[in-house]
């Protein structure tokens, strides 16, 4: 390498100067999407994919599947939020609908962000959402309610010894990451379009 | 070249001799010891009893912060560089360090890190009180305001660590005399070059996990942050593939310091060199495949546990080789024991329990039970201790009369060993057993249950603290006013640094020596 200095130290240490810059980049670019991808291939933190395009499949009515819906709230959010029936049992390969319930019991306008982790691991990347509340924020203006809709199919391809899948929802509160603007643009538009469509 | 040091306080800002820049190392890391020492004390005073009597719960939280960090970036880290500098150019017969002015510069944006990251301690909210792992969102979205501090605290301490890691491995690399081939350069020489290339490869890690923080406070990046599409287990992946090998770099070069002791007061060579050299060579290399040894509870799927918890357990391997070797080394030598000596003994035998502690931990399905409770304190603390401090101490020991031309007081030296080992175990022993019956880390206050163990380890605490005054003493007076040290201090010491007069003039090896 030519262009490298002559002195042997110097040679050295750009060298190491490059590994080091390179190590740096390692955890701030490269790690997180590594970790990202490792997840999504495993499962392992429990998120659950993008939106999915519905294929189709025939409907396996010979496996049934209870699918458990929980809600939490993060520190400090305040809102109601839980699903509107606790168990459905499904079939893999049909669509079906559940609803959330929200409501914002504050006295000020706020933004909430529904973040999914499914048990067990193993399910994470059979389980697939076509409409889910949870691929946006949900603006609610004080004292507002909503029904949050989610629509999901379970792979046919399910490994035959799970036979419950657990779907959690934790809702945090977003407020302070958009403007009022944006918050009441969301508000305009927000979940109730979701619902009206169906 | 007759180049004597400058006069004034312009000598020690403006030099570029490994030596002075040595010995500020090792004055440096010795303040931060004391330091990081008291905030320990304000932590034992708190846990003598159980109940809140001396300092608030967020201020304790403060205290076990402090102390972990200071230790290991102000004490462990800037110590083990002190000795590098002090003697790796007079083992390998170099004149100086390769870049002697970045060597400079290493040290000296140290001191202005420590005050940054100390001024935080009197900052409104408090110094950092998230643990010296910072785990994310407690460090980001919990964190009190003094965390930016915190954060370019640490980039100021990578950048120093990095540097002193070229300009080591630059040394090392290209300043050997001739004759000296790599299998044939002292342990402690190798031991450290290997610690330089862990350090290169993690401290920018730790860097990058601060950006990130940095980036998630400030910018509005959600790196740790789930309501933004993050994940704060994330975080522990990327702490923890820096912090293992961390753990490594803060022991590889005791364990050369160890083995340049041994053989010179058993009088006979180390046993097993080349499977020294690969054994740590094995051990930085499987530091870097067993980080989520830390995280076991986390939600590892079971491969992953398996994994991680039998390459843990693959250390044991070599970390067992270099035990057996000091073993065979003292085996039927001529063994006298004095100070450093007794440190060396010291090291070997409690680095084994903290080793075998270790290996309890290493169990996956045993580390749920054991996991943030007193064990893993007992843990770190022998392996750390013992480990770490104890191998510096007798490195001092072992080459103060080099650095300063006089002899140390033996007898106060052997009572500085027999007050730190017991008070040591008196701290650490308990430990284990108020671990396993389940205290947690980190609380300032406990169950009843736990009060006699508490008890016992404050007041052995208290006992080390007084031990490491007396070494301060010891150090000065030594300094001030000891007995003349003769060139080869120990009785037929192996090494380039007992050819050259006690004490070493300020340049050595200005024309390369001949190693044969």
């Amino acid at each position: 390498m030519k262009w490298l200095p002559e002195n042997p130290n110097a040679r050295l240490t750009v060298k190491l100067t490059a590994v080091v810059s390179f190590m740096f980049v390692f955890a701030i670019f490269i790690m997180p999407p590594l970790y990202d991808a490792f997840c999504e291939i495993t499962g392992l933190n429990g998120k659950t994919g993008e939106k999915y395009q519905a294929v189709d499949v025939k409907v396996d009515t010979s496996r049934e599947i209870k699918v458990q819906f929980v809600a939490t709230n993060n520190e400090g959010m305040p809102w109601q939020f839980g699903p509107e029936v606790k168990t459905v049992t499904v079939h893999p390969g049909e669509q079906t609908r559940i609803n959330y319930l929200v409501k914002n019991t504050t006295g000020r306008d706020m933004i909430g962000q529904a973040i999914p982790s499914l048990i067990p691991y193993k399910a994470a990347s059979y389980f697939h959402k076509t409409e889910c509340f949870c691929f946006n924020q949900q603006a609610l203006l004080a004292g507002d309610d909503a029904v949050l809709p989610m629509y999901f199919i379970v792979d046919q391809d399910l490994p035959k010894y799970i036979k419950t899948i657990t779907l959690s929802y934790t809702l945090f509160d977003v407020t302070d990451r958009f403007s009022e603007e944006e918050l009441l643009s969301m508000a305009a538009t927000g979940p109730i379009t979701l619902t009206a469509e169906q | 070249m007759a180049h004597g040091p400058a006069k004034g306080i312009t000598r020690w800002l403006y030099t570029t001799n490994h030596k002075d820049i040595g010995s500020m190392y090792l004055w440096f890391s010795f303040a931060m010891f004391f330091l990081g020492g008291i905030f320990a004390l304000v932590i034992r005073a708190e846990l003598f009893q159980p109940g809140l009597q001396i300092v608030e719960p967020n201020f304790f939280n403060q205290m076990t912060t402090m102390h972990g960090l200071v230790m290991v970036f102000g004490a462990v880290m800037p110590a083990f560089v002190g000795l590098a500098n002090w003697m790796i150019p007079m083992q390998i017969g170099a004149p100086d360090m390769a870049l002697p002015r970045m060597n400079n510069w290493s040290f000296w944006i140290l001191p202005f890190a420590f005050a940054m990251l100390s001024s935080t301690l009197f900052m409104e909210g408090g110094a950092p009180n998230f643990g010296w792992t910072f785990y994310a969102p407690l460090s980001t979205t919990y964190a009190p305001p003094s965390v930016t501090f915190f954060i370019f605290a640490v980039h100021i301490m990578g950048a120093s660590s990095i540097m002193g890691a070229i300009n080591i491995i630059a040394t090392i690399m290209n300043m050997r005399a001739p004759g000296m081939t790599y299998m044939k350069m002292p342990l402690f020489v190798w031991t450290w070059l290997i610690t330089a290339f862990l350090l290169i490869a993690v401290m920018p890690v730790l860097a990058g996990v601060v950006t990130m923080m940095l980036m998630d406070i400030h910018f509005g990046t959600s790196f740790f942050d789930a309501a933004g599409g993050g994940d704060p287990v994330l975080f522990q992946h990327v702490f923890w593939f820096f912090g293992h090998p961390e753990v490594y770099i803060m022991i590889l070069p005791a364990f050369g310091i160890v083995s340049a002791i041994i053989p010179t007061f058993a009088r006979k060579p180390l046993f097993g060199y080349s499977s020294m050299v690969y054994a740590t060579a094995a051990i930085a290399f499987l530091s870097f495949v067993v980080w989520a040894h830390h995280m076991f509870t986390v939600g590892l799927p079971i491969a992953g546990e398996l994994f991680f918890m039998w390459a843990t357990m693959l250390i044991a391997v070599p970390t067992g080789v270099k035990i057996f070797n000091w073993v065979a080394t003292m085996f039927k030598g001529a063994m006298t024991f004095e100070t450093p000596m007794l440190f060396s003994i010291a090291f070997v035998i409690l680095f084994t329990i903290g080793g075998f502690s270790g290996l309890m931990l290493a169990i996956a399905p045993a580390d749920f039970q054991y996991h943030d409770t007193y064990f893993v304190v007992a843990h770190f603390h022998y392996v750390l201790v013992p480990g770490a401090i104890f191998s510096i101490t007798a490195g001092v020991y072992y080459w103060l009369p080099k650095w300063c031309g006089n002899m140390y007081n033996e007898t106060m030296g052997k009572m500085h060993f027999w007050l730190a080992f017991i008070g040591l175990n008196v701290t650490f022993f308990p430990m284990h057993f108020s671990g396993l019956a389940g205290m947690p880390r980190r609380i300032p206050d406990y169950n009843m249950m736990f009060a006699d163990w508490n008890m016992i380890s404050s007041v052995g605490a208290f006992l080390f603290g007084a031990a490491q005054v007396m070494f301060l003493y010891n150090i000065i007076a030594t300094i001030v006013s000891g007995k003349k040290a003769t060139d080869e201090v120990w009785e037929n010491p192996e090494g380039l640094e007992w050819t050259v007069p006690s004490p070493a003039p300020y340049h050595t090896f200005e024309t390369p020596p001949e190693y044969k």
